[in-house]
């Protein structure tokens, strides 16, 4: 990252650079898109009637949640489109010449060549069985790169160089599985912008990456697009990242375009109806802890009056659980055969949660973070040090009592997709821990579930239903009314919104808080996204490779960061440079 | 990598004890007088008998009959059979012919069940996929004999393109149709292995994200769906290659070849416990090979896979 390359507009194997800058003339024009998609039942229309302009060297900026035509449209302009998909009308010109009705072959030429691509999932977009460099090598070598192969490789070592690889001639040489998902990733940008394209399409680029090389990538995306004077199309779905990096900005909604206009007056005043929610409960411009009823402490325990039989056992110690001094050693294999090294995942880590409060463990991927989770949990043994729930170490509790103490904890995942048993139908799924554990009749357990899922705002006929019937914001719920089935203290909250929509992930954090007010839950709230830390968490512990590198309440950690690292983290919050910027007006 | 090797040859020992060992109980454990019945209808004097079971000692107890055949493999000299025939002189007599054979299938059916595994896993669905699938379900539901006489009337009878069997002299001609009996059934399960596999990786990530770098569409084939899909391909080859050389029996029956399985089932049935035991542990090496040449194959296609 450090070292800067210098870019040129003419590459090393002659290729002309993109057009001369012509903001006049738009370089793609979409009119009226349509695309369909067959499935079993019929047509399903995922983009009805989208409009988009961009002109030579402009950045503009697609937004919306997931199924909102976003991607569908971008992967129609290189027809790309997955499976069924069709474009069924309208117009996509790009420099005048109609891509709807152009040939395979010019549209293979087009490929790379005019219109590059950096793809969403650095991880499943480089083929695993080839070496990276062969990967550019195919790139240049199908856009017309003529030259010898020792050319050739010069060009592939100066395109990953470009890309802000370091030692790049031996890089090439190493396998996808060798490198990290941000080097993926810089390899990926760099194949495609390899042959010069005028335009780039990224779809969600940074979206699978830590926030602090997700900043770094698309810094140095900016700054090669700009030096090479690359239109670039961003697709999104977080919108304090597109305002921050797009000159234009286009909201899509159920495959429409709804607003669309440069990106700080739309942030600043936005007219639609569904961007006013978004840019409401965008997290990464949200700058408060969600207030709804939420009372500490004793005060809670008026609200529990309400619910007879809800009522946690409120009384007892102001800390709920200690972690003290926990530390994970994991035996991985060693340098050489048959030997083996230690790693540690969780050094010395201490933290306490307070009784009805939310503790947020912050990190990126590798922090340790899970780890410590799982060891609260009880579904890991420290190395050494100890959890204690309500004074007593868990790690002396017989098998009995850890039974009990299973019902006293109880944890929410990251992917509601893979957490619910598909073969379970919504009843079977919460009433399971409350056999398990022999809880009431089957007639009290039926009224129990019925009287969860009036918690979790769904409809009592959810029951008969299965996950893969309902949506990824709704079997969160599901997931979420199974951890209360035990009416639990402490709910351990593993990423639960990551997988999520900006909307949904905002009543998802609603709920939680609603419930916590409600039930006088303490979280432990583990993620990486410290916008999201903002609006739930009282107090924050942030972990870097195993370690506490800071530990305070929620407002001291946002507004006087004492380390290094969490300034980082907080700078890398997309949207953070906006603040208090366009958004004061 | 050498460790990995040194390891995979070591592990070949305890196998080999194990699989002759256990060869040899039951050879040893199979009713019946195998000296007794040598003499036919009217048997041989008692003395005559004796005289046989001490030369092959077969007098001796069971462990040191096992022991002496460890010693026999040692020195490779396993002795004579019944008929005084030196037993590695039939070892020697009834594999390559096998070999050929085995090989002949083994090309047949990975050519062809990938060719066509490809083509209908690149079209998914269409007729030339819907007719293969029946096909290959046809010939994993029809017992190799049937197809071998099919083939026989048909082909080298009524249409006379083949030989309908082969003689003491195999060449490659006379070989072709048993080859193809024999590699029948796998050819079935290729075809499928890759055309499942070759429509899945088409819908991979890196595939699209291939043809959006401007690649044609027969190069994506060829270097991202075609390499990636062979990978649960050759794992099922390299584990056949055993399966068809002592799956043989049927065919090399069918078509009088006088093979691994010819030799193996006279053997069994005279009770010549040396002459099933030795043929029986070519066999198990053939498969600790086979199944070697696997793994290391395996790494070679993907690099994720590293021994040490």
């Amino acid at each position: 990252m450090t070292t800067q390359f210098p870019v040129t507009n003419e590459g090393a194997d002659g290729t002309a650079g993109p057009a001369p800058f012509d903001p006049s003339k738009p370089l793609l024009e979409i009119r009226d898109l349509e695309i369909s998609f067959t499935t079993g039942v019929g047509e399903v229309q995922a983009v009805r009637g989208a409009d988009l302009t961009v002109y030579p060297g402009q950045s503009v900026a697609i937004v919306g949640e997931s199924g909102s035509g976003k991607s569908t449209t971008a992967a129609a302009i290189i027809d790309l489109l997955p499976g069924t998909g069709k474009v069924t009308g309208g117009s996509i010109r790009f420099e005048g010449r109609d891509l709807v009705t152009a040939s395979r072959a010019e549209k293979e030429a087009l490929r790379g060549r005019a219109i590059g691509l950096v793809p969403q999932d650095p991880m499943s977009n480089l083929n695993p069985v080839w070496r990276i460099g062969t990967q550019v090598e195919e790139a240049l070598k199908a856009n017309g790169f003529k030259g010898s192969k020792a050319a050739l490789r010069e060009r592939v070592a100066e395109v990953l160089a470009e890309a802000g690889l370091p030692d790049a001639t031996r890089r090439a040489r190493q396998y996808p599985h060798e490198f990290s998902g941000g080097m993926r990733q810089r390899a990926l940008i760099g194949i495609g912008l390899a042959s010069r394209p005028q335009l780039l399409i990224a779809d969600e680029p940074t979206s699978a990456l830590d926030v602090t090389v997700q900043r770094q990538i698309l810094d140095h995306l900016e700054d090669m697009t700009r030096d090479l004077g690359t239109a670039l199309l961003f697709i999104t779905h977080d919108l304090g990242l597109a305002a921050e990096r797009a000159e234009h900005l286009l909201v899509m909604f159920k495959g429409k375009v709804v607003e669309s206009g440069p990106a700080r007056e739309i942030l600043a005043d936005p007219q639609h109806p569904y961007t006013q929610r978004l840019v409401a409960s965008a997290p990464s411009l949200a700058s408060r802890r969600i207030q709804t009823a939420h009372v500490h402490g004793e005060a809670s325990a008026e609200l529990h009056a309400h619910h007879v039989g809800e009522a946690p056992v409120a009384a007892g110690p102001a800390t709920v659980v200690e972690a003290k001094n926990l530390t994970k050693v994991f035996q991985i294999r060693g340098p050489r055969p048959g030997s083996s090294a230690d790693f540690t995942a969780v050094d010395d880590v201490s933290f306490t949660l307070g009784r009805g409060r939310t503790l947020a463990i912050v990190g990126e991927s590798g922090s340790g973070k899970s780890t410590a989770a799982n060891m609260v949990l009880g579904l890991l043994d420290p190395t050494s040090g100890s959890v204690e729930f309500d004074g007593v170490d868990v790690a002396a509790l017989n098998p009995k009592e850890a039974f009990a103490f299973r019902r006293r904890v109880q944890p929410v995942f990251q992917n509601p997709y893979g957490s619910l048993d598909p073969m379970f139908s919504i009843f079977r799924s919460i009433e399971e821990p409350l056999k398990l554990h022999g809880v009431g009749s089957p007639k009290e357990r039926e009224a129990r579930v019925r009287e969860l899922l009036d918690m979790v705002s769904l409809p009592q006929s959810a029951m008969r239903r299965f996950p893969n019937e309902l949506s990824g914001g709704q079997r969160q719920r599901i997931a979420i009314a199974r951890a209360l089935a035990l009416k639990p203290e402490v709910v351990v909250l593993d990423e639960v919104v990551s997988a999520l929509d900006v909307l949904v992930q905002a009543q998802i954090l609603e709920l939680l808080d609603d419930l916590q007010t409600e039930l006088g839950l303490s979280y432990l709230f583990i993620t990486h996204d410290l916008a999201v830390v903002r609006q739930i968490a009282d107090d924050v512990v942030v972990m870097q490779s195993g370690k506490v590198v800071e530990q305070a309440s929620t407002d001291e950690v946002f507004d006087t960061p004492r380390e290094q690292y969490t300034r980082d983290l907080l700078a890398a919050i997309p949207g953070a440079r906006l603040e208090g910027d366009a958004l004061a007006g | 990598m050498l460790w990995y090797l040194g390891r995979r040859l070591l592990q070949v020992i305890p196998v080999f004890l194990g699989a002759t060992l256990l060869l040899y109980a039951m050879v040893f454990l199979r009713p019946g007088d195998p000296v007794a019945a040598l003499g036919g209808e009217r048997g041989l004097p008692e003395a005559v008998q004796e005289q046989i079971r001490a030369e092959y000692n077969l007098d001796k107890p069971f462990i040191v009959q096992y022991l002496l055949f460890l010693r026999g493999v040692v020195t490779l000299d396993f002795g004579v059979d019944f008929r005084g025939r030196e037993i590695t002189e039939v070892i020697a007599n009834a594999f390559p012919v096998t070999i050929q054979l085995a090989l002949m299938a083994l090309a047949i059916e990975a050519i062809f069940g990938v060719g066509f595994g490809l083509f209908a896993g690149m079209r998914k669905g269409g007729i030339f996929d819907g007719s293969a699938l029946v096909v290959s379900l046809f010939f994993i539901a029809v017992p190799t004999f049937v197809v071998g006489f099919v083939m026989q009337i048909v082909v080298g009878v009524r249409l006379g393109w083949l030989p309908v069997a082969v003689g003491r002299d195999p060449d490659f001609i006379s070989l072709l149709m048993p080859a193809m009996v024999l590699a029948a059934v796998s050819f079935a399960y290729v075809l499928r292995l890759t055309r499942t596999s070759v429509a899945e990786n088409l819908s991979a990530d890196y595939v699209r994200t291939a043809r959006a770098r401007g690649l044609r569409r027969s190069q994506v084939t060829g270097r991202h769906v075609l390499r990636n899909s062979l990978i649960p391909v050759v794992t099922f080859l390299g584990a056949d290659i055993g399966a068809l050389m002592s799956g043989a029996i049927i065919t090399e029956g069918i078509f009088n070849i006088n093979g691994v399985g010819g030799t193996l089932y006279d053997a069994i049935i005279r009770g010549e416990s040396v002459t099933v035991v030795s043929l029986t542990t070519v066999l198990v090496l053939v498969y600790i090979g086979a199944n070697l040449l696997v793994d290391l194959l395996y790494a070679a296609l993907d690099p994720r896979i590293r021994y040490a």
